[in-house]
């Protein structure tokens, strides 16, 4: 069999993302998928497509890939349920308030719009939040897809410029080769591991489970008009070490309501925990207390492959690996949706040598073989 | 003790028998409970909390299950659309 330019194991958001990148090169692009397509993180998490700031290269990643997020969002098909809903980090009170004008300020200086919500303006764009709260910030161009949907769409447009999909399990992945459950062998100048939590093929990735539960209401549409997310999502989020949940709900095209959100380490389970959706839906109801009245419809759990800076792996593998036909795309935790196309293009301008549009250094694997750099990540 | 009680089912009064349930309100006033996302209109079908065809909009709250409700007086209904 002709040898492949790439080949990439797994076909998340990210994984197809990078197949259609490698594709309109034209080059020759295999997709290995031992599961279900978009079947992993992909399925499972919220699809924002949100600007974080928890450091100036997660700032850096995620205003660049939205920014790709935003250019295509006119072409996408209907079915990826592109919508720029706008993001509104809600204030609860004064310390969280100050939070909001440092952020207005961080992200205007970073060429990100937002908008500071009085008390007042809040509740006009958000009835249904409980009065009493200090405010918030509105990034109006964050958005909200169906990252299933997303990531087929990004599947099928590698297809169409000639890449292959075999559906089979990766047993092996090394020196150019990669050998599937069934006995094939297909051979490939680069592998691209975008495997999201499942480590496998290399064992040294340095990849925490994550664990999250997300529940979705019945429909309820004018309920919601926004992605509403707590500012105190910032200091659950920065937490690498305890269990936590925070006020994140999202309104989809249905009317449904997409909620979230909990964290938790050293849980591989996926069984959804009755405790933890407690935790969960009485939060959501201390901002939303309207919510005690809808239906829930379905709850279920997801891992996000942590990394311990909270930066994904973008590169080539070497420092964790000597095989240099070896790249990584993994380690996005909740921001693989929103990162995925920019993902892809570092990756791709990585191979060929090329310039990125942003400084791709923080984001190369070596970089978690260097340990005297992680104490100030 | 009046032996009926008196509902608003889609801005129009019904009164019915104490002890009906909301779903066979809607049904005696040939009101949907709700309407399909392709358009249909729909009511109970299995009368035991199971099946969601006779969601509705009960006192301002949607999706109610109908046929697990009795009419109280004064209570407002609508078609969940």
């Amino acid at each position: 069999m002709k040898p492949f330019d790439v080949l990439i194991i797994g076909a998340g958001i990210v994984g197809s993302a990078v197949a259609r990148e490698c594709a309109l090169l034209g080059w020759r692009v295999g997709v290995i998928e031992g599961g279900t397509l978009a079947g992993g993180a992909t399925a499972a998490g919220m699809g924002h497509v949100v600007v974080m700031d928890d450091s100036p290269a997660q700032l850096a990643l995620t205003a660049y890939s939205r920014s790709l997020w935003l250019q295509e969002a006119v072409t996408l098909p209907k079915s990826v349920e592109y919508e720029s809903r706008g993001t509104i980090w809600v204030a609860a009170d004064d310390e969280e308030m100050s939070e909001v004008h440092s952020r207005h300020k961080l992200y205007g200086s970073a060429g990100i719009a937002t908008e500071v919500l009085t008390p007042e303006q809040l509740a006009v764009e958000e009835p249904n939040l409980r009065r009493g709260l200090a405010g918030g910030l509105l990034v109006p161009e964050d958005g909200v897809v169906y990252p299933p949907a997303a990531a087929n769409f990004y599947l099928s447009e590698a297809r169409r410029l000639g890449a292959e999909v075999f559906m089979g399990r990766a047993v092996s992945a090394s020196q150019g080769r990669v050998n599937l459950a069934d006995g094939t062998t297909l051979i490939a100048a680069r592998i691209v591991l975008a495997v999201g939590t499942d480590c496998d093929l290399l064992p040294t990735l340095p990849i925490q489970k994550r664990k999250g539960h997300l529940v979705i209401t019945d429909r309820y549409p004018g309920f919601l008009h926004h992605q509403l997310v707590e500012l105190g999502y910032l200091k659950s989020a920065h937490q690498v070490t305890e269990d936590s949940v925070a006020f994140n709900i999202q309104p989809r095209q249905t009317g449904q309501l997409l909620l979230g959100s909990s964290r938790q380490y050293g849980n591989e389970e996926p069984t959804a925990e009755a405790d933890v959706l407690r935790d969960m839906i009485e939060r959501a109801k201390e901002y939303m207390p309207g919510l005690k009245d809808l239906s829930v419809l379905r709850a279920w759990t997801g891992f996000r492959a942590a990394t311990v800076d909270k930066l994904p792996l973008i590169g080539p593998a070497l420092g964790l690996s000597d095989d240099s036909s070896l790249w990584l795309a993994i380690g996005f935790e909740g921001l693989g949706i929103t990162n995925a196309p920019a993902a892809a293009r570092l990756l791709v301008d990585n191979m060929l040598g090329r310039e990125s549009a942003i400084d791709s250094a923080p984001y190369l694997p070596a970089r978690v073989m260097e340990p005297a750099r992680l104490v100030h990540a | 003790m009046p032996d009926t009680v008196s509902v608003t089912i889609n801005g129009v009064t019904s009164h019915v028998d104490r002890g009906t349930t909301v779903a066979a309100a809607m049904l005696l006033a040939g009101q949907p409970t709700r309407i399909s996302v392709n358009g249909a209109q729909r009511t109970a079908l299995c009368g035991m909390g199971v099946c969601f065809e006779c969601r509705a909009v009960v006192n301002g709250i949607a999706h109610r299950r109908t046929c697990q409700l009795l009419c109280e007086p004064g209570m407002t209904l609508e078609t969940n659309r």
